[in-house]
């Protein structure tokens, strides 16, 4: 029963992220493109749910956008890793003991002996900073983490008898790779991807914090708690708000993550129980 | 062993080289000649191009590599562009803060990790399990900046226990500097000591499925003599692996957690080098950072075939 709790809570937690960045595009409380400025540093009341900021604008409105940047970048970031990461590895895989296995999988160590933060902050640092290039940095080393997890799981699959039958029926590597390797992996990623897509939103809020993500005037919840800090003193909800919303969304996906891990995957729950 | 050493330390080398080449290449797309930047829109082209050759800017870019890596190698990591000092004293003086954080926040991590991981493990799927497991999926939920500026809202503003920020140096007293780094500490230790935690717990479940723990309990050993015995010392080596990779993250992680309480450690150090273009700096500190991690790698990788036979040969 335990699995199916993690997989409910988390899909609701999602589910409540996912509306949110939806809604904020056809409505939110408040416009948060003009500043209210008497209405400043409110503490949440009725009016403002989750108060104000030092501009007087609506926080809860803030949040409801900045779920929008925070699932954007995240979302194109695990697919540039997914959309080269997956083809790497089954390539490998298929190729196993080869020069391009040996060179994709040098290659995948190497970013991994990159410390990520440090790099994603050189490259929009030297390319500037914006949410376009956090996604590049970022989506960067979701592709080692794919590949491997592909390859990984793929070659496991390619001693298998239905495999084997395939080849016999005379399909190619790549045919194979795609029609039957591929979908058998699928799990793995779905549940791979849950966890990347956390650690993205994670990235992305440590990148705004900094200056180097989403710029002005688009929110973004680790631009939030940027400009909160040097009024963490007097108004801590500024910093509070925009830090428990990245807690509910990474805790959502962790969630449902090993929610997803426990379902798809056979062998775990066997072990577990 | 000795093979296996010298195919690891193979495998560092081109890992460095290669890292160098890339980072080397970043900067290179840079936009913005150093030289005119710090001289200003309105300096003579002469003088722009006498400090393009004093900086060693005026030579072809294979050339410039060669110098940096050269240099590197000997210990000279060049001059600062702004500050004019080495780079090597800037980074070694940054060391000092940066170091000691990594280093407090692991032992931290570690000292919290291991028990919960244990107790957990020891009472898995009772409360006490579900409450450690359930502990560590928030902390690594939580971003280790807020959760920063959520310790200096609580013990520096409100109890007052700690300063908010800044740095007085080892110079002013051991105790003083190191309680300067608590709370960055702390703030860097509690999500990695989450991921710690799991990873200890399924590590020892792990272990107490293996047919030795079953021997040790017929032999007459209690659940918990067989864990402490026999478990724990197995269930450590992946546990070793994750620390190892842990350093290295946390040194890479403090610059951000540098920039919430003001220390002037290397992340500090990389900010300010980045918005005074100053190329040089960032390209040494992150190599140096690189180079660490491909060495504890490397460290572990060895520590790791050294403890267990069967890795040597599987590569």
């Amino acid at each position: 029963m335990i699995r199916s709790r993690n997989l409910f809570i988390g899909g609701l937690l999602c589910m409540i992220v996912l509306v949110a960045a939806f809604v904020s595009f056809f409505w939110t409380p408040y416009d948060i493109t003009t500043m209210d400025i008497p209405n400043k540093l409110k503490t949440p009341n009725a009016q403002n749910w989750f108060g104000t900021d030092h501009f007087g604008r609506d926080i809860f409105s803030m949040i409801m956008i900045g779920a929008r940047t925070s699932l954007a970048v995240a979302i194109v970031a695990v697919g540039i890793g997914m959309g080269v990461g997956v083809p790497l590895g089954l390539w490998a895989a298929a190729k196993k003991g080869g020069w391009a296995d040996e060179i994709i999988m040098r290659g995948n160590d190497l970013v991994f002996a990159f410390p990520s933060l440090v790099i994603a902050i050189l490259i929009t640092a030297i390319m500037g900073a914006g949410a376009i290039n956090a996604i590049i940095a970022i989506g960067i080393f979701n592709i080692p983490v794919f590949a491997r997890l592909t390859r990984s799981g793929a070659l496991s699959l390619w001693e298998r008898e239905f495999i084997l039958a395939a080849r016999v029926a005379g399909k190619s590597k790549i045919r194979i790779s795609f029609e039957h390797i591929l979908p058998n992996v699928a799990n793995l990623l779905i549940v791979q991807g849950t966890i990347q897509f956390s650690l993205g939103i994670l990235a992305e809020a440590g990148l705004s914090y900094v200056g180097l993500g989403a710029q002005p005037p688009t929110p973004s919840w680790g631009r939030m708690l940027a400009d909160a800090q040097t009024m963490v003193s007097f108004a801590p909800h500024l910093a509070l708000v925009p830090g428990l919303a990245i807690v509910f969304a990474v805790l959502g996906l962790n969630l449902m993550g090993d929610g997803l891990r426990d379902m798809l995957d056979p062998k775990i729950r066997v072990v577990r129980s | 062993m000795l093979r296996y050493a010298l195919k690891r330390l193979l495998s560092l080398a081109i890992s460095l080289v290669v890292a160098s080449l890339v980072i080397f290449a970043v900067i290179e797309v840079a936009p913005g000649d150093p030289a005119s930047f710090m001289l200003g829109i309105n300096a003579q082209p002469d003088t722009v191009a006498a400090l393009r050759s004093e900086l060693g800017l005026d030579v072809s870019k294979a050339e410039r590599y060669l110098n940096w890596i050269g240099g590197m190698v000997r210990g000279d990591f060049g001059t600062s562009y702004t500050y004019r000092t080495p780079v090597g004293q800037m980074i070694a003086d940054r060391m000092w803060v940066s170091l000691p954080l990594a280093l407090y926040a692991l032992a931290l991590s570690t000292i919290i990790a291991f028990p919960a991981g244990i107790y957990a493990a020891a009472r898995r799927g009772k409360p006490g399990d579900m409450a450690v497991m359930g502990a560590t999926q928030l902390g690594v939920a939580v971003p280790n900046f807020w959760f920063a500026m959520m310790l200096v809202l609580v013990f520096a503003i409100n109890l007052r226990w700690f300063s908010a920020g800044g740095f007085p140096g080892w110079d002013e007293g051991f105790w003083l500097a190191l309680k300067s780094l608590t709370l960055p500490a702390i703030a860097l230790a509690l999500p990695q000591s989450a991921i710690l935690a799991r990873v200890m717990r399924s590590s020892l479940l792990d272990i107490l499925g293996e047919d030795f723990m079953r021997s040790a309990r017929a032999k007459g050993l209690s659940r918990r003599q067989a864990l402490w015995r026999h478990g724990l010392r197995n269930a450590l080596i992946p546990v070793l692996t994750i620390i190892g990779m842990q350093f290295a993250f946390l040194l890479a992680g403090g610059i951000i957690i540098e920039q919430v309480f003001f220390l002037p450690g290397l992340g500090r150090l990389i900010f300010q080098a980045i918005s005074a273009r100053d190329l040089i700096v960032v390209e040494s500190v992150v190599m140096l950072l690189v180079f660490a991690v491909i060495l504890v790698n490397f460290i572990v990788d060895l520590a790791y075939a050294a403890v267990d036979p069967r890795l040597r040969a599987r590569t």
